[in-house]
């Protein structure tokens, strides 16, 4: 890793700079801080911080200070300190391969990020474009672009599945990390990663990026007295906001828009389909239906369940399907949804959707219906579950 | 009451958007005719208006006001294009219809990688560990213990203006140019909380973490964590938004709003970068030879005419005309804007108004006599570093298109005859 200590004394170059510029044009405007003597003069005669610091003698003993907070426990310290650096500083024991990796890429990415990494919708590309970072239009992947291995071990882990972060055990991100490796042909199928040779994979890109270099390229040829006067012979319009079009409806004004020639080659490549997503509020529940108050506290836990399903006006199915009627739904039946293969076989078993399969299904999905793409691990609570159920109740009639 | 009175009581409610846009540029296109001029005196003068005839609500009726009804249209806005979902999205700050240099905390443009964490401010802990003496819990409560100071910051998303690199896109300067908000943090200075953990030698960096459902970290310099980065609690002197972090987020002066963690739950100390995936695949800016500039933390001087602006178009027709927008700087103050009415050619100084205070937006206005001809216009910032906002050619011959991020290139808005406004490029 000695590249790596080079670049870090780099970085420190560059702050120093920084720190410089930040003295010079600080604090014009700044309270000044008494200093440390006088603040602790002031926080002194209060009793209770007397006893913090009486607790905190050796904190209070080296100079700094206050006696606020108290000592971290180690165990909090484990449970919160779980990030991962390119030399592998916080990796903890663990290996996976690429066959385990497949298997929980499928249950619990795939529906975000397609079945080789291709990505659905504009959910992140986790595979190929190698070779397309001087392309028009790159793809930046993490074959082609992410420079070290530890950034997607260390953001599955802190972040995914979407939805259901910090779900995995280290054994899983191991092996999801290792079958991303794969998808990008960096290693073999007969690959495993762990702890032990986590350090040994290199990601192609790596050397291609720079520290900021806009003091060097920039400040001075951008900071020249300009011209004010006659600066150029004549100015012409070279491209228009309202021939591309993409503007959200409301805003822009019609009449530029009625000037408007149609949509060039820019534009239909940058719309991805536009769907109203504005779910309906709860209030428009039937009158028959269920609790009022239970339908608004499923509103807000529907929230974890919102990243992909939609309901209400409007919706449409997105990574999952809509849920609009899904009540008396058999399962795995909605047109034009791909389901997991075992979603469309409990269908056809006979599943249908009531509040007692709902149930079931929602405290532990994957043990209910083994095979289901849904990423999401079950709710906490029972009243979570019921609360849902009638928000999903007060959409199905 | 009158039928007369009765009447301009209903149209006088909350206008549509869109029919207030139509009347303005009918307003526009007959607009020469003198406003001076009135064959019929006015009934809102001649007649009693209802709100001067009867009582209104009482003291308690809005015990946290909330705008006029027929400020509605005042609002953040989200492009839906942009991104998957609006729970890893952005919206936008309504630039076009604010003055001065605050902004209001409703309007703060958000930003989530996994929606908005929902704390009790009774459940906040925040953590310092790593290369310190001291490892310590806070609670909300310790952290209100500590001195605390007051800063006026602007916070502007790496991404903003991100969407123009190939040329106009976006007909607003809340879509051009939204991704940016100027509020008073109240907060405890960073560094006395590290001086209370008791920062090894060998600290170098910190790494400040979300508790939100991504969380969000990124490597901070320990030169920039002790010079003027803040624990804040307080955004125009309310307690944050759970939008913007409550009940604590990180502020870090002039840089990127990535950095700016929300919802702080964790501060490490380490002798390294981390190399998270908010500084590697994303906020790293690609250029055309295929190699990416990272750490890109200051923002660039960067200026915009909020008003004209394709969302506020010039309603009133020709004669005094007010141009204004707003400016910033990453590494100081504002103390100069040009404004241009010809697309470049020819420039003057802006008017600078309210205060210049580091890192801040500043407000300029131009005010001139408009002759109805079409205008080009455009606003270059002058940091009090000696930078010069650049035109987007000048951006683009150093970084290509691809680069996403820190595009401060100057903006150009074509008025035309009418007053109707929209966001173009020029040569």
């Amino acid at each position: 890793m000695s590249k790596f200590r080079n670049f870090a004394a780099g970085i420190g170059g560059a702050t120093a700079l920084t720190l410089v510029l930040a003295v010079n044009f600080g604090d014009r405007f700044v309270t000044p801080l008494p200093d440390l003597p006088e603040r602790e003069v002031v926080i002194a005669p209060a009793p209770v911080a007397d006893a913090v610091m009486a607790a905190n003698a050796d904190t209070a003993a080296e100079g700094a200070n206050f006696g606020l907070g108290r000592p971290a426990l180690p165990e909090e310290v484990a449970a919160w300190d779980i990030d991962v650096r390119p030399d592998g500083l916080g990796l903890p024991e663990g290996r996976g391969d690429i066959f385990t990796g497949e298997e929980l890429y499928i249950a619990q990415c795939a529906s975000c990020h397609g079945d080789f990494g291709e990505a659905i919708d504009r959910w992140p590309v986790l595979a190929g474009g190698q070779g397309s970072l001087t392309d028009d239009r790159p793809t930046k992947t993490v074959g082609s672009y992410w420079p070290y291995l530890s950034t997607v071990w260390d953001y599955v882990n802190r972040a995914m599945p979407f939805g259901n972060a910090q779900s995995l055990s280290p054994d899983e991100v191991y092996a999801i990390t290792a079958y991303i490796l794969y998808l990008n042909d960096i290693v073999d199928d007969d690959f495993e990663l762990s702890h032990e040779n986590f350090a040994e994979v290199r990601l192609p890109n790596e050397e291609n990026f720079y520290l900021d270099d806009r003091a060097e390229m920039e400040l001075a040829a951008f900071s020249t007295e300009p011209c004010m006067e006659n600066c150029k012979e004549a100015v012409e319009i070279t491209a228009r906001a309202a021939v591309i079009d993409v503007t959200p409806e409301e805003s822009a004004s019609e009449e530029a828009m009625a000037e408007a020639a149609p949509a060039e080659e820019m534009a239909a490549e940058e719309i991805v389909e536009a769907t109203a997503t504005e779910a309906a509020p709860a209030e428009e529940a039937a009158s028959a239906g269920p609790d009022p108050e239970l339908v608004a506290a499923g509103e807000r836990a529907f929230r974890q369940c919102s990243a992909c399903h939609q309901v209400g006006d409007g919706a449409v199915s997105r990574t999952g399907p809509h849920l609009n009627g899904v009540f008396g739904r058999t399962a795995g039946s909605l047109d034009g949804f791909r389901y997991s293969p075992a979603f469309t076989e409990a269908g056809e078993g006979g599943l249908v959707w009531d509040a007692e399969s709902l149930h079931d299904f929602l405290m532990q999905p994957r043990d209910y219906i083994s095979g289901t793409r849904m990423a999401f691990g079950g709710f906490r609570n029972d009243s979570d579950i019921d609360a849902v159920i009638a928000y999903l109740q007060s959409y199905s009639e | 009451m009158s039928d007369e009175t009765e009447k301009t009581g209903k149209t006088g409610e909350a206008p549509s958007r869109r029919a207030f846009l139509k009347g303005a540029a009918l307003a526009g296109g007959a607009a020469m005719v003198p406003a001076s001029v009135r064959a019929e005196p006015d009934p809102l003068i001649t007649e009693v208006q209802p709100w001067a005839q009867f009582l209104g609500e009482g003291v308690d009726a809005r015990p946290y006001g909330t705008p006029s009804p027929h400020e509605a249209h005042v609002r953040r806005r989200h492009v839906e294009w942009l991104t998957a979902d609006p729970i890893s999205s952005v919206n936008f700050t309504p630039l076009h219809e604010l003055d001065g240099i605050i902004t209001p905390n409703g309007l703060c443009f958000e930003r989530h990688h996994a929606g908005i964490a929902e704390i009790d401010p009774g459940d906040y802990r925040l953590m310092i560990n790593g290369l310190v003496d001291n490892p310590l819990v806070f609670t909300l409560q310790d952290l209100m213990r500590f001195p605390r100071e007051n800063h006026v910051y602007f916070l502007e998303c790496a991404a903003n203006s991100g969407m123009e690199w190939r040329g106009a896109q976006l007909n607003g300067c809340q879509f051009t140019h939204g991704m940016v908000h100027n509020v008073m943090y109240t907060g405890v200075p960073l560094r006395l909380l590290l001086q209370e953990a008791g920062v090894q030698t060998s600290g170098a960096w910190v790494l400040p973490e979300g508790a939100d459902a991504s969380a969000m970290t990124r490597s901070v310099p320990l030169e920039k964590a002790l010079d003027d980065c803040l624990v804040a609690f307080k955004m125009n002197g309310e307690m944050l938004r759970p939008e913007q972090g409550y009940p604590v987020r990180l502020v870090v002066p002039g840089w990127e709003g990535n950095m700016w963690v929300k919802w702080l739950r964790r501060i490490e100390i380490g002798d390294q970068p981390w190399h998270h995936r908010e500084e590697t695949s994303k906020y790293t800016d690609l250029f055309s030879d295929g190699r990416a500039r990272r750490f890109t933390w200051e923002m660039d001087a960067k200026s915009v005419i909020t008003n004209p602006s394709p969302q506020a178009p010039i309603t009133h027709g020709p004669g005094p005309t007010v141009v204004t927008g707003l400016a910033w700087s990453g590494r100081g103050t504002i103390p100069r804007v040009d404004v241009s009415l010809d697309g470049g050619m020819n420039w003057v100084q802006a008017r600078m108004s309210g205060p210049s205070l580091d890192k801040s937006l500043h407000r300029f206005y131009h005010e001139f006599d408009w002759d109805g001809r079409p205008l080009l216009l455009q606003s270059r910032a002058h940091d009090s570093t000696g930078y010069v906002q650049p035109t987007k050619d000048q951006l683009r011959e150093v970084r290509g298109v691809n680069s996403i991020y820190h595009n401060n290139g100057i903006q150009t808005w074509a008025v035309d005859e009418t007053g109707v406004t929209e966001n173009v490029e020029v040569s």
